[in-house]
């Protein structure tokens, strides 16, 4: 879907206008979270963070999905990788997220067949050729990854590929942002929603939380002249008391979404309760594969049952993560911890608050 | 924020190596963890003055006035034919660069293959065939060279390792280490050609494009360059790690930090497209084809008309200059006008997921 009129989403001169606008409306301090680890490393890449006033402080959401990956599923990935009857396929970010003991990368340089796909579809393919194999697919992310897993679910199920399976560590949004808005330490005034996740779910899920926690939401996009746009329509509502959702990312964006892609992923899983990295518990929060499709669980087909594992002492990627501190009040931030040598996953990731903040070196 | 800005200095010190048990392939990125191989095991143990002022190629003395420039390369890549180009055409053009960015005139090749069991005969031909075409084009000879066969599954494909000689003229001196403050920076093309065809190539993306390797030979450029601008401090070819990691192994080897303004760097737009969709930065995506050049600045314009006239420097641009604070660092002047540290590649550039 387009706009109507065509408009530059990097153009400097509309980038520059929202900023002053920005400054022309705010008259007090405001807390806004962007959802979404893309948004955190668009604001600066871009250096969006320099003009803003200095009432508005960003907090860095949980949206970063290697870094929400629990211990135990990454574990469990070792452990497959580990198996010489295994193929595992992932993500490329993920192969770098360090588990308890080692990663995904130092597992292929040890001989595990760990490979990088792009799309799950491509995994199924692997399995195809690969008839002597099992071939795993390691199933991370928010609602944006889900239907193309459910796609290769569908299709190795269609055409019998009895050698693939995932690994199902997908997470959810919408529970995060509940847990966020219910903690006391923190207080998030307003949130920018992640612009890819409500073009697969659309933002009907946004209305009641909205509205139960008195929080303007806007569903933003990752270019600088959303990010502005969806800061200026969270600043505007706060100024005027106003806690609705709106969609300042409506090229991409409706209110009920991609309804087949909602389909597709309702056929083939249902929300369980997940573990998130840093975070601990959320119920409702996780998507597993329903009954007719459990024979594609490889925790199952496996028979893989870690044990809880402790994070390193020296991370507080969970703090990080859940937006009570900055990457920069880590006393392990480019000490102990940097993206050759992470202590946690928001150091390795894209996506991650604390690559975000080394890589651009925020705040030297 | 004075405390960070010393964290993240105290970081520019290479971590022990032996953090990391066995050999990644981030440790062939040329980001960070390259440079942390060659300086804590190579250059430990087979560190001299040559091998340690990390230029492009060696210069050794000589008697008769000229000195010997040399540099050897490796090359790798997988597939071994990918738009634009091949690896032969690689082995022959990343060797004779590096020995022209020393400012020398590059004189010969040696060339070792190592081949696996099973390569067919008619891919081999093809490969040496490109790089007799290479060498035409650059005006040079393979003097030497080596063939071993190795079991199938020990090599993918074809290694290909080429070493080069050259005689730098008396007088002329060029390296990383002389960046001097209020120089301008100057890089001869479009960047992230060569990397975002590569990961194409591999395949399995789902869509291509048009973009095509950059990989070519620029001695004869330089020669030309070098002829009617000799003042020219630094030469480089911005390979692996991309242009941002280039800059930053400049900074630090001349004590200055350097200055890019972003609407100046040119970026095809069909790199710009796949980079965006993958997640990936086109400053840290590879270059086989281009140079960055750092000279007075008065010489600046003249140096682009230079390359403008030459097939391979037509979309040269002035992207920066250099400042005098000795703080190895390379900024970015964003189009907004805001600003951002551009660091070394870390490891493996990888996809993001959504």
């Amino acid at each position: 879907m387009t706009s109507s009129i065509p408009v530059d989403h990097r153009s400097p001169a509309l980038t520059l206008k929202l900023a002053e606008q920005i400054n022309a409306v705010i008259t007090r301090p405001w807390n806004i979270m962007e959802i979404c680890g893309g948004q955190t490393h668009a604001i600066l890449q871009y250096g969006l963070d320099q003009l803003l006033p200095e009432q508005i402080r960003l907090i860095h959401g949980p949206g970063c999905p290697v870094c929400v990956t629990s211990l135990e599923a990454i574990e469990n990935a070792l452990t497959l990788a580990g198996d010489p009857r295994v193929i595992l396929t992932s993500f490329g970010d993920m192969l770098r997220v360090p588990g308890a003991s080692t990663d995904l990368l130092t597992a292929r340089s040890h001989g595990a067949d760990v490979r990088v796909v792009y799309s799950p579809l491509e995994a199924v393919k692997i399995a195809q050729v690969n008839p002597q194999k099992q071939v795993v697919f390691f199933a991370i992310g928010f609602e944006t990854t889900v239907p193309a897993i459910a796609a290769s679910i569908q299709h190795a199920h269609r055409n019998h590929i009895n050698n693939f399976s995932i690994l199902p560590a997908n997470v959810l949004v919408p529970p995060a942002m509940e847990v966020i808005l219910g903690s006391e330490a923190l207080v998030v005034n307003a949130f920018l929603a992640a612009g890819h996740v409500c073009a697969v779910m659309g933002f009907h899920e946004y209305l009641p939380i909205a509205e139960r926690h008195r929080c303007p939401i806007i569903v933003t996009g990752f270019e600088p002249v959303d990010l502005m746009t969806g800061i200026l329509m969270a600043l505007r509502q706060l100024e005027e008391g106003r806690t609705e959702v709106e969609n300042a990312y409506s090229r991409a964006v409706s209110l009920e979404g991609n309804l087949s892609a909602q389909a597709l992923i309702k056929e083939v899983f249902e929300p369980v309760d997940r573990k998130w990295r840093g975070i601990g518990l959320i119920p409702q929060s996780g998507l597993g594969l329903k009954d007719k499709y459990k024979a594609y669980d490889a925790v199952s087909r496996f028979g893989l049952a870690p044990t809880p594992i402790p994070e390193s002492p020296l991370c507080l990627a969970g703090k990080v993560l859940q937006g009570l501190i900055d990457p920069l009040e880590c006393p392990a931030f480019a000490k102990d911890c940097s993206p050759t040598s992470p202590l946690g996953a928001p150091m390795v990731s894209a996506e991650g608050a604390c690559n975000a903040y080394f890589r651009y070196q925020k705040g030297n | 924020m004075d405390d960070i800005s010393q964290k993240l200095e105290a970081f520019n010190c290479p971590v022990p190596l032996s953090q990391h048990e066995a050999i990644l392939l981030g440790h062939g990125s040329g980001g960070t963890l390259t440079h942390e191989l060659i300086k804590c095991l190579f250059q430990k143990h087979l560190g001299n003055e040559y091998l340690n002022a990390g230029n492009d190629a060696a210069v050794l003395p000589s008697s008769n006035g000229e000195k010997l420039v040399i540099s050897t390369d490796a090359h790798i890549v997988s597939p071994l034919f990918f738009p634009g180009g091949d690896i032969g055409r690689l082995a022959v053009c990343g060797t004779v660069n590096d020995v022209a960015m020393m400012g020398a005139r590059v004189e010969a090749l040696t060339a070792s293959f190592i081949i696996e069991e099973g390569l067919p005969i008619s891919d081999l031909e093809r490969i040496v065939v490109s790089m007799e075409k290479a060498c035409r084009e650059a005006n040079v000879k393979i003097v030497a060279g080596d063939t071993k066969v190795t079991a199938h599954g020990d090599c993918d494909g074809l290694f290909i390792s080429t070493s080069g000689f050259g005689w730098l003229p008396s007088g002329r001196q060029i390296a990383g280490d002389l960046a001097q403050p209020g120089d301008a920076v100057i890089v001869s093309g479009p960047l992230g050609n060569h990397g975002v065809a590569i990961v194409q190539a591999r395949g399995d993306l789902g869509f291509t494009s048009s973009v095509q390797s950059d990989v070519a030979p620029l001695n004869g450029m330089i020669a030309t360059l070098l002829e009617s601008i000799p003042d020219v401090h630094v030469l480089r070819d911005p390979t692996r790690g991309g242009l941002a990691t280039t800059l930053v192994e400049i900074a630090r080897q001349s004590g200055v930090s350097i200055e890019l303004e972003e609407n100046k760097l040119p970026i095809d737009q069909a790199v710009r497209a796949v980079c965006d969709m993958l997640g990936l930065d086109p400053l840290y995506m590879a270059n086989e084809g281009k140079l960055v050049l750092i000279l007075p600045e008065a010489s600046a314009q003249k140096a682009l008309g230079v390359l403008r006239a030459h097939q391979y420097g037509q979309k040269a641009a002035l992207i920066g200059k250099v400042h005098e604070k000795s703080s190895g660092k390379v900024w970015l002047r964003t189009t907004l006008g805001t600003t951002r540290v551009l660091d070394m590649l870390t490891s493996e550039m990888l996809p993001r997921i959504c």
